[in-house]
């Protein structure tokens, strides 16, 4: 009986996710052009190639250095927003569906939109900044700027999940705790480090975790703003595996990297779950 | 510290001094801003303008919320709301632009026009100066939404046709097979429940970057390539809508189904009679959030479609782009509007259920 529920989403399952995971682990094994039907197995020779190739090493790195710039700063922020719309304050839900709308608008019309932000001259930043008598930056077309505007773009589209998160994770840490801590005289500072911070140990672990997978795959903007440029400092991984795949159409390789990034993201996160749960130990033994 | 007592008198006096500072400071300090020469002076008095609307604002806030306190977390948030909103007015504001024009500095940012009378001279008013100069009035120009609309080389309402059609066939089919799956999860016993649902969760975090060769190759096979399928099918199951309602199914009391069971009543009717009628909350959740999903995805109508006839909004968005270049602004805006106002309506609408769904997502 069970099976005739669960029939459907599972057969979808099948032919969706795992049968096209362990066809693309035959797939990567393969020398595959698509459109040009003749493959030729050379076993783990895609592997090797990707690895010392060293376009695709500078997308990884491009991918890392993204992840660990715009993830930190993105949970700092929405904590931050999650602490100050936390307040029992008449009015606070309009604030909290404002800080919202940024993440659900389209990814397309929001790179349209950062592209025109971060315009020279006329854009909206560096007009601002003019205002200070600061001469014009072309943010996407400098090699110094470019992944850091994504980086700030990210920051700015990330903040509503994390942000209602967070506001969960608040909402769930019980009022006796600081109740105690108040009779043991501690400052709201004091309070924050040893309560709240450590009672929202799980949530940012979730935050975490999500937010690294979503950054080490950011794909739309950089098709749509920087094209990977200039001189390829942006071309984070997954749009040079997008290239690999359907611009220059080499199947194979392209399976072997995104396996190649799978690994590293599963390292990732379990890597995260470790230091977390580290984290959780030390603090129910203090 | 009597004075510092809530809601006292002293608190609005605060605020009241503070907005009447701020309002009076801010001519000065922008007339300052004018005169200006030398750039430190310029920077000096830009910051001071700013403070001073700061100022303003929180006296604003600390007179009407009747706390000094409050005045500060109101400040703090009203600015940050500014700030995050600021991308979107101003891409309102180009938008109502006249077509074709060069973005305008901020002073002109507010599309005015010379207004002219029935035989199209200007119409002249007298100046600040007592000459006579043209009248200037504000003029928003919606007709480039019109023709965005129907742009004559673009199909833009087939792109909302056929986003409607695969959205709201991806919705309706997705919450028919999750909610059945969820439903075998949460209240049926049989064997490799668990590993099953490991699978979904597994699915869910990391199958994404490898799928997209295979499942475009089988797609392909299919002749599926252009055609609605390509878009629907992938969708109609989702790893995390099952997870959410599993969630959502086993909250609910057993004892209800036990009863009803007792009556003789199958799983099917169990499912559809007592637990999706008291699951609407969590159904709206799921299917909010797959709605945005499908709405805004980019990649796959990007590969699974190639005729201009079979785009999505989000990728006929980006032909768009690409048939402007890095120009006319008002149009491009326009467009990106156009995509995202649907949005904002129904998350408007349904945003208590989006809020619902992130929180319930991360409960593990």
């Amino acid at each position: 009986m069970g099976w005739l529920f669960v029939g459907p989403a599972t057969i979808h399952l099948a032919v969706f996710a795992l049968i096209p995971m362990l066809y693309a682990l035959v797939l990567s094994l393969y020398k595959f052009q698509l459109f040009r039907e003749n493959p030729e197995f050379t076993g783990l020779r895609n592997y090797s190639l990707a690895l010392t190739e060293e376009p695709f090493l500078n997308s990884l790195w491009h991918s890392f250095r993204f992840a660990i710039m715009s993830v930190p700063l993105g949970m700092a922020l929405a904590l931050g927003i999650a602490l100050l719309v936390n307040q029992k304050l008449r009015g606070m839900a309009i604030f909290r569906t404002l800080f919202y709308i940024p993440a659900i608008s389209s990814g397309v019309a929001i790179s349209m939109l950062w592209i025109y932000v971060f315009l020279p001259d006329t854009g909206m930043i560096n007009m601002a900044t003019s205002l200070f008598g600061i001469s014009s930056v072309d943010f996407l077309n400098r090699t110094e700027w470019a992944m850091l505007a994504l980086v700030f773009m990210s920051m700015w589209v990330g903040l509503g999940p994390r942000m209602v998160l967070f506001l969960a994770g608040l909402v769930n840490i019980p009022t006796s705790l600081y109740e105690a801590a108040e009779i043991d005289g501690a400052s709201n500072w004091r309070q924050f480090w040893n309560v709240t911070l450590p009672m929202l140990v799980p949530t940012t672990f979730f935050v975490l975790v999500t937010s690294t997978i979503g950054a080490m795959q950011i794909f739309t903007p950089v098709y749509m703003m920087t094209k990977g440029g200039p001189e390829e400092s942006t071309d984070v991984v997954g749009y040079h595996i997008y290239n690999e795949a359907w611009v220059n159409f080499n199947t194979g390789l392209a399976s072997a990297k995104s396996f190649i990034l799978l690994a590293i993201i599963v390292v990732i996160s379990i890597f995260q779950f470790r230091l977390m749960r580290s984290q959780i130990r030390e603090f129910s033994a203090s | 510290m009597n004075l510092w007592r809530k809601n006292h008198w002293f608190h609005r006096a605060i605020g009241l001094v503070c907005l009447v500072a701020g309002l009076g400071l801010l001519p000065l300090f922008f007339d300052g801003y004018q005169k200006a020469t030398v750039d430190s002076d310029i920077r000096l008095n830009i910051a001071l303008v700013i403070g001073a609307v700061l100022l303003s604002v929180f006296g604003l806030c600390a007179l009407l919320s009747g706390g000094i306190k409050k005045g500060f977390s109101y400040t703090t948030l009203i600015s940050i709301a500014a700030f995050l909103m600021a991308p979107f007015v101003w891409m309102v504001l180009i938008s109502l632009n006249p077509s074709k024009t060069p973005i305008p500095p901020i002073s002109e940012l507010i599309p005015r026009a010379v207004e002219k009378d029935a035989k199209n001279q200007p119409i002249m008013v007298p100046g600040p100066d007592g000459k006579p100069t043209e009248k200037v009035v504000i003029q928003p120009r919606w007709d480039n939404y019109d023709f965005v609309f129907n742009h004559p080389n673009l199909p833009v309402k087939r792109f909302f046709f056929n986003t409607v059609v695969v959205t709201l066939a991806v919705v309706i089919g997705q919450l028919f097979v999750t909610s059945l799956a969820a439903y075998a999860f949460a209240r049926l016993k049989f064997k490799g429940r668990e590993l099953l649902f490991m699978l979904f969760l597994g699915s869910m975090m990391f199958a994404g970057p490898v799928t997209q060769i295979p499942v475009y190759l089988l797609i392909r096979n299919l002749g599926w390539l252009d055609t609605y399928w390509a878009l629907i099918i992938p969708g109609v199951s989702s790893a995390f809508s099952v997870f959410l309602l599993r969630q959502q199914f086993m909250s609910i009391s057993p004892e209800l189904d036990e009863a009803a069971r007792m009556d003789g009543a199958g799983e099917f009717r169990i499912y559809s009679r007592i637990i999706l009628p008291l699951s609407k909350a969590a159904l709206a959740t799921a299917g909010a959030f797959t709605f945005f999903g499908v709405w805004t995805d980019f990649f796959n109508p990007l590969i699974y479609t190639n005729s201009t006839e079979m785009r999505t909004l989000e990728v006929g968005l980006s032909i768009f782009k690409n048939s402007y270049g890095g120009t006319n602004w008002p149009l491009q805006m326009t467009a990106a509007v156009i995509v995202m106002l649907p949005l904002l309506v129904v998350f408007l609408f349904c945003q208590r259920f989006f809020v619902r769904g992130v929180m319930l997502g991360s409960i593990k």
